[in-house]
């Protein structure tokens, strides 16, 4: 029966000319968006090139499915997940500094080790100094701070590429590491509050105490955004999609709350959420806030997009360009003092050239574009996780760095192939159209 | 006829180095009425345009803004005038949206915070008052956007901040046969609304489709300046490569208002056709 109706569509569907009259509304009103024309939108925009959050998803399940199996079961277990979160933190606030230098289509090789300072001077001020620790955390910042800053300003008044200027920080700074930390030296953290922030629980009862005010402002967000756009009558998005959005983000936050406070202990019950979940949370949030609703922000995306129609839109590019850089800085020192607080100490073992890598690698791998203007802030958190997911689960197979290292390689070998492919794709996208 | 002079320029004279680009550019722009830029490449056309939009400083002359003399030394005092130009390359960021490139640079804040549904309904309004109808949401990344429609949102960005002068640097170059139509639609509402607008243009067919007055540029002189129904193509090729169409031309003179051609001028043309 159907397949006589679609030998013969012209002839017997009356109705065919019908649906093309109404596949072009010409309204004064602006229509909502339904559903079927948001998804086919999102079709489009994956075609050409612009897959969002897509990859990293994919590449988190497959990588949960073949860590789970390889290790018999051992991978997503609550206590190997909280302590991925634990490690992982370090990774994607690195990968979050990242993510801003990348946004202006450039490039931070000296993160790693500038993260690393932030941790040495913490470590000297609070072990060596005896300071309280917010002032010693506070001196690591601004030391990182100030290191970006300083780099910035010489990418953007002088003109030398980051590249080089940030391999120059790669070495420098490693080298100022190792001079503060003195031959082979360790230096210990005794602050409870600083080893806290990596390895510090929450009781269960507060966790959920976060997760429902969480929640509560974020539904709380999303109807203000609904009311005012309501109220200038503009085009709402589709309910389902709003709706389904909310719900994957409550249920993710679900999901995270659950597997913190299910027990994990051995012998003793050990149960609750790290500080550090909470602390990269707010980073993330932060940070999301100013690029994507103030003014700077919208500086950034706009230069790394097209600096040329940023200048004329009298845009100050040596500001922006220097703001970010110390941003990043500013970030990568929280990387750091997440650092000091996991392990507990600040060495010379530190292997700033690896974490940049790895911070760079989890940006790109999140969705971050390596050409400027494209990327969230998300994208670190995920692409973090990701690597810090490779790292830990290739560790329960009992496997060695070297194999880490080639499996975290190709791993970045396709992100970054994905996201050229999908460059091309959008630039033909945008001359073709 | 003076009343409706929005910008003269007188004069003007400009530099690199030791060429000499503009050797004393006489010209008025109109309000609500298109005046076309035309010349051969190397007249001097784009440098002309960047004096006035302020990209480059003018080395001699004087510009006259509604009467006053003022002085351009950067793009925002242009912009203070209420001069707003559209270059060839239009300056849009393809990462950004319609919304977040009519408003690069003069975001709208609230707060402190980005206004966005403000801004998005202004961005609509303003492409609806321009009759734009081919952008299905000002929530489009420029990158997803065709020509002509990339074109109409580089003009309504320059024309949502009472803008008085816009100018376009060869707004159909890059145009097919519709999208052309469309762009060309637009500039002519532009001049409906009582802007005045400069168009540099090659082509002299949209030139003579859109354009109340014709200045013909050449060598960085302005060879003739005529209300366009008193010239045709082939008098303002003649006009762009010789200097004269023919018969003697008023050279270097700039005719004012409109419809007061001088004789030698409507000689031209029937000399000319």
């Amino acid at each position: 029966m159907t397949s006589v109706d679609e030998q013969r569509p012209e002839q017997e569907d009356p109705e065919s000319t019908g649906t093309e009259d109404s596949a072009v509304p010409e309204s004064a009103v602006r229509p909502d968006v339904t559903s079927g024309e948001y998804v086919r939108g999102y079709l489009d925009r994956l075609r050409a090139g612009d897959t969002g959050l897509l990859p990293v998803v994919v590449g988190m399940i497959l990588i949960a499915i073949v860590f789970q199996v390889a290790s018999h079961g051992d991978f997503l277990t609550p206590g190997n997940l909280v302590g991925l979160l634990q490690q992982g933190a370090f990774y994607m606030t690195l990968a979050m500094a990242a993510v801003f230098v990348l946004l202006l289509g450039e490039v931070d090789l000296s993160l790693g080790y500038v993260a690393g300072v932030g941790g040495v001077v913490t470590a000297v001020f609070v072990s060596d100094q005896g300071w309280v620790w917010p002032a010693a955390c506070l001196a690591g910042l601004v030391a990182t701070t100030l290191i970006g800053l300083l780099q910035g300003a010489i990418i953007a008044f002088l003109g030398v590429p980051s590249f080089v200027v940030t391999l120059a920080g790669f070495l420098g700074w490693n080298g100022v590491i190792l001079l503060i930390l003195g031959n082979g030296a360790t230096i210990p953290i005794q602050n409870n509050v600083i080893f806290n922030f990596d390895n510090g629980l929450l009781s269960p009862l507060v966790g959920w105490i976060v997760y429902v005010a969480f929640a509560v402002v974020y539904v709380g967000a999303e109807l203000f955004k609904i009311r005012t756009r309501r109220a200038k009558s503009l085009a709402q998005q589709p309910a389902a999609i709003t709706i389904g959005r909310v719900v994957v983000v409550l249920l993710a936050g679900l999901v995270v709350i659950l597997i913190c406070n299910a027990n994990r202990g051995r012998s003793l019950p050990i149960r609750g959420m790290p500080w550090v979940v909470l602390i990269v949370l707010g980073v993330l949030l932060a940070a999301t806030w100013l690029t994507t609703r103030t003014r700077f922000g919208r500086y950034i995306y706009a230069v790394g997009g097209n600096a040329e129609a940023a200048r004329r839109a009298g845009i100050n590019l040596a500001g922006v360009r220097i703001a970010v850089f110390g941003l990043a800085g500013l970030v990568a020192g929280i990387g750091g003092l997440l650092y000091i607080s996991r392990l507990a100490s600040m060495s010379t073992a530190y292997d700033g050239g690896t974490y940049v890598l790895y911070a760079i690698a989890a940006a790109v791998i999140g969705g971050t574009s390596l050409f400027g203007g494209r990327g969230k802030l998300i994208h670190g958190v995920l692409g973090g996780l990701v690597i810090a997911g490779i790292d830990n689960g290739m560790g329960l197979l009992s496997m060695s760095a070297a194999q880490k290292y080639v499996v975290t390689a190709l791993v970045l070998l396709v992100a970054v192939s994905l996201d050229a492919v999908a460059r091309r794709g959008r630039q033909g996208h945008g001359i073709d159209a | 006829m003076a009343a409706d002079v929005l910008l003269e320029l007188r004069g003007i004279q400009k530099r690199y180095g030791a060429v000499q680009v503009l050797h004393g550019v006489d010209l008025d722009v109109p309000a609500g009425k298109v005046t076309a830029l035309v010349g051969d490449n190397g007249a001097g056309k784009s440098t002309l345009i960047k004096c006035v939009s302020g990209i480059v400083t003018i080395d001699g002359g004087s510009m006259h803004w509604e009467g006053r003399q003022v002085a351009v030394h950067s793009p925002k005092d242009a912009s203070a005038l209420g001069i707003e130009t559209v270059y060839q390359d239009l300056a849009l960021c393809d990462n950004l949206d319609i919304v977040q490139n009519m408003y690069l640079g003069r975001e709208l804040t609230n707060y402190r915070m980005l206004d966005e549904t403000a801004m998005e309904r202004q961005a609509a309004e303003t492409l609806e008052g321009l009759s734009v109808t081919t952008i299905a949401s000002v929530r489009q990344r420029v990158a997803a956007l065709s020509g002509g429609q990339r074109q109409s949102v580089a003009v309504a960005k320059a024309v949502m901040w009472n803008s008085k002068l816009v100018i376009l640097d060869e707004p159909t170059a890059a145009l097919g046969v519709q999208q052309t139509r469309q762009v060309l639609g637009l500039v002519k509402r532009l001049a409906d609304r009582g802007l005045a607008v400069l168009m540099v243009s090659h082509n002299l067919v949209d030139v003579f489709e859109v354009a109340h007055r014709i200045a013909v540029l050449r060598l960085g002189r302005l060879a003739a300046v005529d209300d366009a129904s008193n010239l045709d193509s082939q008098s303002v090729v003649e006009l762009m490569t010789t200097g004269q169409a023919q018969g003697e031309v008023g050279r270097g003179q700039p005719t004012r208002g409109s419809g007061d051609g001088t004789p030698t001028q409507s000689q031209v043309v029937e000399e000319s056709s």
